[in-house]
């Protein structure tokens, strides 16, 4: 559905896109994941035609971006980063508005406009103006102005980044209903959300794709077992995983204030030496558990960020 | 076709942000107001005390001639200011609050998307302008003679096409940058060279300049045709709006 080629896009001295390829297969719920700056919103842009290559090719439901960019608006929705709209406008008015340039009747323009203000929650804010909506109402009413022509594609660039948890969640289990109708692309830096939602996962750093793949797989493949545990105070936290850090069996560590997770790469060792250094070292322990390993560790691993203290 | 879409939602804008309202009351008060003080001002002049005895009797009476020049003189300085003023956003605005992107990635062409915000001004500044007409032919009516509406008429078609000018102008200066600021520094250079080269002996009388002496000439029947001026002034406004769209088919947004 989605074909990117060898996509390079220069801006000035700056290598946004270094030989990007990704494939979206139709009817998936793809995760673009990457750290900031590496490339994953030129990706999207340049799929919507906002911007325009320097090399490479791209193609979206068959159409090639370049040939005929009309076309493709009628069959790819998208959700920038942060949306904007006319302060002006209702969001009635802006659906409305957008169905005529879509080409719909009346009588679609107001069942689609009723339909979408319904699935984004916000049917009671449609009368109102949207100069004075929160960034998270923006955002919902972005995801309706993608949806207003039922597009094939829907691009998606960090759609819940606004949003309160319940928001959120909400956006994302509607996400995932899309999974039927549409295909989706997208970019977020959350990566439970990508984990939630995502059967297919790319990752992407300094503009190239370093793999994509099944989410399963991929945490198959990747993923090394982790531990974690919460000490009473940092002052611990941040000795015990000094030491940690240069143990042959560890492969990363990371520690935010009093949690300190590790991935391993002989578990056998850690399990035996792990509390034993605890111990050793008078770690006031709160809590120790073998965990799941994570798309986080994997990212970490794979986009060269684990975080070694 | 998408065009009528897009200015039916610019005419909308220009209703809801009151853009139409400031154009409207601006041109509507000085239609109405430029016969009044062309009857006024001898009066006034002649009221100031201690003026010199038989200085006031130098003061010449009104006549038509002067509310008509005070007309076209109001209206040619605060419509091109507000050409400005009005146009100078329409673009940059929108592409330095991300609307414009939003915009085109649904179906929609460059080319609509900046002819519409050409036509919407243009639509506003005529009807703007007819209202300016209407008050200012029934004041001089009042306070001196019938204007002959048809040369009235002329005449106000060529302030037109001379505030089209500057809006074509103004937008592509719009189109040019990125922020409003720019656009509204851009745009005023471009006001100032128009006028500078409009204002030189021989060249100026292809200028839009010459468009406002033109229809001075007509209302008051002495008509001095400046067809030259008219043609450069349709010429400018489809190479503005042509240069515009060459920029902005090729700009990321």
């Amino acid at each position: 559905m989605i074909q990117i080629t060898a996509l390079h896009k220069y801006y000035g001295s700056v290598h946004a896109l270094d030989g990007l390829d990704m494939t979206v297969e139709a009817g998936t719920v793809y995760g673009f994941l990457g750290p900031n700056g590496a490339g994953k919103t030129t990706a999207l842009r340049i799929l919507t035609g906002l911007a325009r290559p320097t090399a490479g090719r791209a193609s979206v439901a068959g159409v090639d971006l370049v040939a005929d960019g009309r076309v493709l608006s009628r069959r790819v929705g998208y959700l920038p980063e942060e949306p904007a709209f006319y302060p002006w406008m209702t969001p009635s008015e802006l659906l409305d508005h957008l169905g005529r340039l879509h080409g719909l009747s009346s009588a679609e323009r107001s069942r689609q406009t009723r339909e979408l203000l319904d699935l984004v929650h916000m049917a009671e804010a449609g009368k109102r103006r949207i100069g004075g909506f929160s960034r998270g109402m923006r955002q919902r009413l972005g995801l309706a102005a993608a949806l207003v022509h039922n597009p094939e594609v829907l691009l998606l660039d960090e759609p819940v980044s606004a949003l309160d948890p319940l928001g959120r969640k909400e956006i994302l289990d509607l996400i995932e209903d899309l999974r039927d109708q549409c295909t989706v692309l997208m970019s977020s830096h959350i990566l439970a959300d990508v984990e939630r939602v995502c059967g297919v996962v790319g990752i992407i750093a300094r503009g190239r794709m370093i793999i994509q793949s099944p989410r399963e797989k991929l945490m198959e493949s990747y993923a090394r077992p982790a531990f974690e545990f919460e000490t009473v105070d940092a002052a611990s936290a941040l000795r015990w995983a000094d030491w940690l850090k240069v143990q042959p069996w560890a492969a990363a560590v990371r520690l935010e204030k009093v949690v300190v997770r590790i991935t391993v790469n002989d578990i056998a060792r850690a399990r035996q030496e792990l509390l034993a250094s605890a111990v050793a070292q008078e770690i006031p322990l709160r809590r120790f558990e073998e965990v799941r390993p994570s798309l986080e560790d994997i990212f970490l691993q794979l986009t060269d960020r684990e975080t070694t203290l | 076709m998408n065009f009528f879409i897009v200015l039916r939602k610019e005419l909308m804008e220009q209703w809801r942000t009151k853009r139409l309202l400031v154009i409207l009351a601006v041109m509507a008060i000085f239609g109405l107001i430029s016969p009044l003080l062309a009857k006024l001002t001898p009066d006034l002049l002649k009221s100031i005390p201690d003026m010199p005895a038989g200085l006031a009797d130098l003061i010449p009476e009104p006549t038509l001639t002067d509310a008509v020049l005070q007309y076209v003189k109001n209206l040619e300085q605060f419509g091109i200011l507000l050409a400005l003023l009005m146009s100078m956003g329409s673009v940059a605005q929108e592409k330095e609050r991300g609307t414009a992107a939003m915009m085109l990635t649904h179906p929609l062409s460059r080319a609509a998307f900046l002819l519409a915000k050409f036509a919407a001004l243009a639509v506003t500044f005529t009807l703007s302008l007819t209202v300016a007409a209407l008050a200012c032919w029934y004041y001089t009516l009042l306070l001196f003679e019938a204007l002959p509406w048809d040369s009235f008429l002329a005449l106000n078609g060529l302030m037109l096409v001379g505030f089209f000018v500057y809006i074509a102008a103004t937008i592509l200066c719009s189109t040019l940058v990125r922020s409003q600021g720019a656009a509204a520094g851009l745009a005023f250079g471009a006001l100032v060279l128009i006028a500078g080269i409009g204002s030189l002996p021989r060249i100026g009388t292809y200028f839009p300049g010459q468009l406002f002496n033109w229809g001075v000439g007509l209302a008051l029947g002495a008509a001095d045709p400046a067809w030259p001026a008219l043609w450069v002034s349709l010429g400018l406004i489809v190479t503005f709006l042509g240069i515009a769209w060459l920029v902005f088919r090729r700009q990321e947004l």
